[in-house]
């Protein structure tokens, strides 16, 4: 773009090269001092508070480094994705809690963003009764403490019934004090390779769609891609699976002693997590929606209804490419925010990476490696979202001519 | 705003501790810098004229501010010992109420003079946490509180149920080293405040909840039909619960050791706070004698004025009374904490 206006000639010198002079007039030497100077400041300074670190760990005999993220953790964990034993190293016990974070934040992102696009648009409806109803729901969530929020849904999720009183609303479901409780099967390696097979044939479709894509720009028919899509998706998971013996047993959850077995369990520590995060969360993600929506000028609608597009070609052609440049930015806050927040999980007992660390720093003493590695794993969660929403960002960005 | 608050105060722990030696002449005292010598944070509490004691958030019988907002409790008084050991005077103290999780971060980086805090005593907390433990004030044991309603008779009736438990205390680590030994399996609820795991116990998402049984019975006297609730007669680990000061503090870990053991010793002597004025006039033997600061000089040996017992037991009784005003109330019998003499496990060195 720019590279069209500048003179070619000065593309590549620079302005006109002068010796440096040893003299305080001279403007680069200056610069230099005052860098070097500055930057020699900070180094001083960090180097102060770590050698200082260092020395009063030193002095009162506290122990430091990360030797310990080897040694037997012996916390209980109640929910984790991976395997693990109190019997297992604290590494582990960290790495159970870095997932049951990303557990939280990966669902809440993609539930947030559903939830607070459909509130978003209910409230630019034309209903009155739906866009008052998304407008109360906005101001209510917004204006409360997210922590109040967890708590609130934490003790309605309390005060269900016990185990033994359980809602049982369909054969094999149960809903009590103790958790969602979800009748699965018994997972094998069959299960993994069909659910690879899905991986690829969503790949596939991708592909196939692009390559329509372009014939259709090459002779301007539209052609179909779903039969193609529900071929790969569905049929090539289903193909992997009778190869390999179609094993199918169900583990249908049952009371046994004081608590449920078997099946898969929805805690309340994490349903109220994931309540309260996305609910919270949706309430802002609606407002930038609306925002983006409202971005787009009704201008745009008439003129693409004038060529004689569809209303959903229009949307995804013409509003919805313009209405994300101004939704991906502080979109991306937004999911920053979320999962930051999940760390809140602490007060409602959800074991993710901070109560993990704090119990771990708590045992180990060992505060300043503690509280590193619970920023070590927040920062790069975050500049991983932040990086791919800058990547897609610039995806989608105006291309200006 | 929980968590927040609780890494905050690891953080600040942190950060005292990176610029304690630069900022302490700058901010309050008690920022205490390394301690170079041995009586460097019993000479830095003389220098501000009051102790800085970390205490439990609130635990009935223990530390808990009453209705007026005065802290009130077992281990409180044992800081109020030490102010009146120094100035004679039981309110020179400051409480500073530290969680389960922040309370090694404060006594680690000067933030509060000593611990007495319900901390167990164990090796590592004693090398690695870099903490000198003054003596046993109280010998617990992890229990069990279950509802009575749940037919649960004994501990290994617990297989499959579901736990609730505060992290980051040995009281985890007792939990799943007890299941491990006697196979039972459990799912564990592990939630910060007390408030809210006392809350998930109650409102019935844990079938037990498990703590100290000092703690336990805390909680159920505090609960509106204490009947409601049993305490299970297992008791899993021994807990022993003592004050704390940082390592190297050994002058300040004297005065303190020797204020319990003489509170214990006036027990067994009979020395009360009715009849300590008495006895300091008339009492003719020679423990007495010494203890009360008749004869010898026992309290200039620890940097005190030589009343220093006869003052603390006028203000605050002995160890026996101590006990009896503070956890009678809450339900806690002596058991292991009776006299040696009445088969329990309190017993004091000589004094002399």
């Amino acid at each position: 773009m720019s590279s069209s206006t500048a003179d070619p000639r000065l593309a590549k010198a620079g302005p006109p090269r002068r010796p440096i002079r040893l003299s305080w007039s001279d403007e680069r030497l200056r610069g230099i001092v005052w860098q070097v100077l500055v930057v020699g400041v900070v180094a001083a300074i960090l180097y102060w508070l770590w050698s200082n670190t260092v020395h009063n760990l030193e002095v009162r005999r506290i122990a430091t480094g990360f030797g310990f993220l080897g040694r037997e953790a012996g916390l209980p964990i109640g929910e984790s994705l991976i395997s693990y034993e109190p019997t297992d190293t604290y590494r582990r016990a960290l790495t159970v809690g870095v997932l049951n974070t990303l557990k939280v934040a990966i669902v809440g992102v993609v539930l947030a963003t559903i939830l607070g696009t459909l509130v978003g648009i209910a409230r630019l409806s034309k209903n009155w009764l739906l866009s008052k109803v998304a407008g109360l729901y906005v101001e209510i969530i917004r204006d409360l403490p997210l922590l109040l929020q967890l708590l609130f849904w934490y003790t309605i999720l309390q005060s269900l019934p016990g185990p033994r009183q359980a809602l049982n609303p369909v054969d094999g479901v149960f809903l009590s004090n103790r958790g969602l409780l979800l009748p699965f099967i018994e997972w094998m390696p069959a299960h993994w390779w069909a659910l690879l097979a899905l991986v690829a044939g969503f790949v596939g479709t991708l592909l196939f769609a692009k390559a329509m894509r372009a014939r259709q720009y090459a002779d301007g028919q539209p052609r179909k891609v779903w039969p193609a899509g529900i071929t790969l998706m569905v049929g090539l998971p289903l193909l992997v699976w009778t190869t390999l013996g179609a094993p199918f047993t169900p583990d249908i959850p049952a009371l046994r002693g004081f608590n449920f077995q078997g099946g898969i369990t929805m805690t309340p520590e994490y349903f109220a997590l994931l309540l309260g995060l996305v609910t919270y969360t949706a309430g802002f993600i609606a407002e930038i929606v609306r925002a983006g929506i409202q971005a787009v000028s009704l201008g745009q609608w008439e003129a693409a209804q004038a060529l004689g597009m569809r209303r959903g070609d229009i949307l995804k052609r013409i509003v919805l490419p313009q209405a994300l440049r101004v939704i991906i930015p502080p979109m991306t806050s937004q999911y920053l925010n979320l999962t930051k927040n999940s760390s809140l999980a602490v007060a409602i007992g959800y074991q993710d990476i901070v109560s993990i660390a704090n119990t771990t720093l708590n045992q180990t003493g060992q505060a300043i490696e503690g509280i590193a590695i619970i920023m070590l794993v927040y920062l790069t969660i975050s500049l991983s979202i932040s990086f791919f929403m800058n990547w897609y960002n610039s995806r989608i960005a105006l291309v200006e001519r | 705003m929980k968590a927040l608050r609780l890494t905050l105060a690891a953080v600040m722990g942190g950060a005292a501790m990176l610029v304690a030696p630069v900022m302490a002449p700058m901010m309050a005292p008690a920022m205490a810098q390394a301690p170079a010598a041995s009586g460097a944070t019993l000479d830095a509490i003389r220098a501000r004229g009051t102790l800085i004691c970390g205490v439990n958030t609130g635990l009935a019988g223990f530390a808990q501010p009453d209705s007026q907002g005065v802290w009130r409790g077992f281990d409180v008084d044992y800081c109020r010992a030490v102010a009146v050991a120094l100035w004679n005077d039981p309110n020179k103290v400051r409480y500073v109420p530290t969680t389960a999780q922040n309370r090694f971060t404060a006594l680690q980086s000067g933030e509060v003079d000593m611990l007495a805090r319900n901390t167990t005593w164990t090796l590592s907390r004693d090398t690695s946490l870099g903490f000198d433990f003054t003596g046993i004030n109280f010998y617990d044991g992890q229990g069990f509180m279950v509802k009575t309603s749940a037919g649960v008779r004994t501990a290994r009736d617990l297989n499959g149920a579901t736990i609730c438990v505060q992290p980051g205390t040995t009281t985890e680590q007792n939990l799943t080293d007890w299941a491990r030994a006697n196979r039972i399996r459990f799912t564990p609820v592990v939630i910060e405040r007390l408030e809210e795991v006392v809350g998930a116990y109650v409102s019935g998402r844990c079938d037990a909840y498990t703590t100290d049984v000092s703690g336990l019975a805390s909680t159920r006297s505090a609960q509106p039909r204490p009947a409601d609730h049993m305490i299970l007669p297992d008791v899993i680990s021994k807990e022993p619960l003592g004050p704390a000061v940082r390592h190297g503090d050994q002058r300040f870990a004297d005065l303190l050791r020797w204020i319990h053991f003489g509170l214990v010793g006036a027990e067994e002597l009979g020395i009360t706070a009715a009849n300590v004025q008495q006895a300091a006039q008339t009492d003719a033997r020679p423990d007495v004698q010494r203890m009360l600061g008749r004869s010898g000089e026992l309290g200039q040996m620890l940097g005190v004025d030589n009343l220093w017992m006869v003052n603390i037991i006028r203000t605050l009784g002995n160890y026996g009374e101590m006990f009896e005003r503070n956890l009678g109330p809450i339900g806690l019998q002596r058991g292991p904490n009776a006299l040696w003499t009445n088969g329990g496990l309190q017993y004091a060195p000589p004094l002399r």
